[in-house]
């Protein structure tokens, strides 16, 4: 990873343009050219050193429903819950966590009716509670990363 | 959580031109000089309408923005301590804005208490190259915070037990 590279991560986190060549158009703030342009984000795709190029989309706006939660789960019983909540395929992904609650995973359904039941058939088939925490605001998501 | 959240959304309400857009563009967009001329041509639609409806999208917000995703792993910024924060309701959004703001930060909620087992309402995501790092940034939002946080947590991530990829129902 060189300047450039690190610069196309910094500053093209978004504003993409919408445009006839908008990597031409990009390319000329980043002091580059279109076909630089296109060659860095391919490899750094292909390097996985960027997980996607393009548009970001938002879930709930799209009209979809998305929740974290949490559950406690017996040590002795982990792998098994584990295998048990990532089953389903609303379970988009899931964490370990260092905590009383240590499996924290996200839910996203076509619905938010789709989503009470997730909650409710996650909770039966594991026989543990289902701690939901629905995003109640977001602040700023910013373009965050720096390298 | 990050952002590269995979997202089933649902898609009935939107207008068909936006849904096949969606769909379109979900593994990301194309790597050529005309990359949304090349998808009208998909498509078979006009250029035009392809760039009226994704800068509609961008508009209303149904695309949050356009660009690179960063792999937070690959880069090196392996730590992630999800950080929460019990502040009171009426602070939140002024106190959220600015957690939310730091560049170590990203993602940050409100999300529910679960009293008497939960107390924390603000959840902000913390990445750093190793856990000493992430701590450091956590000290960075109790200063920020100030006598608002009453009592905080970090929650170490130690294992990905699921990731799936971007998931859009068609």
């Amino acid at each position: 990873m060189d300047d450039l590279d690190r610069r196309i991560i910094n500053q093209l986190q978004g504003g993409f343009p919408v445009s006839e060549r908008p990597y031409r158009d990009a390319a000329r703030k980043l002091g580059t050219s279109e076909s630089e342009l296109i060659t860095r984000i391919r490899c750094m795709l292909d390097d996985g050193l960027l997980t996607r190029f393009g548009p970001l989309f938002h879930a709930e706006r799209m009209g979809g429903a998305l929740s974290l939660c949490a559950l406690k789960v017996p040590e002795e019983r982990f792998d098994e819950v584990m295998e048990q909540v990532n089953s389903f395929p609303e379970v988009a992904h899931n964490y370990r966590r260092e905590h009383e609650m240590n499996m924290w995973f996200v839910l996203a359904t076509e619905t938010p009716q789709q989503l009470d039941e997730m909650i409710r058939r996650i909770g039966e088939c594991t026989g543990l509670e289902v701690y939901n925490f629905p995003k109640q605001a977001e602040y700023y998501v910013g373009l965050n990363l720096q390298v | 959580m990050s952002e590269a959240a995979p997202e089933k959304i649902a898609n009935e309400a939107l207008p068909d031109i936006d849904r096949r857009l969606v769909l379109a563009t979900q593994a990301g967009l194309p790597l050529h000089a005309r990359p949304w001329h090349w998808l009208a041509a998909e498509l078979g639609v006009e250029p035009g309408l392809v760039m009226a409806r994704i800068q509609a999208m961008l508009d209303d917000g149904r695309i949050r923005r356009i660009g690179v995703l960063p792999n937070h792993y690959r880069l090196g910024y392996v730590a992630n301590g999800m950080s929460v924060w019990d502040v009171p309701d009426d602070r939140i959004a002024e106190v959220g804005e600015q957690v939310g703001r730091l560049h170590s930060v990203s993602h940050c909620y409100q999300r529910p208490r679960h009293l008497p087992d939960w107390p924390y309402n603000l959840f902000a995501m913390v990445h750093g190259h190793d856990r000493q790092e992430v701590m450091h940034e956590v000290e960075t939002i109790a200063g920020l915070l100030g006598d608002l946080a009453r009592s905080h947590d970090v929650l170490f991530s130690t294992r990905i037990l699921k990731k799936t990829g971007l998931r859009i129902g068609g």
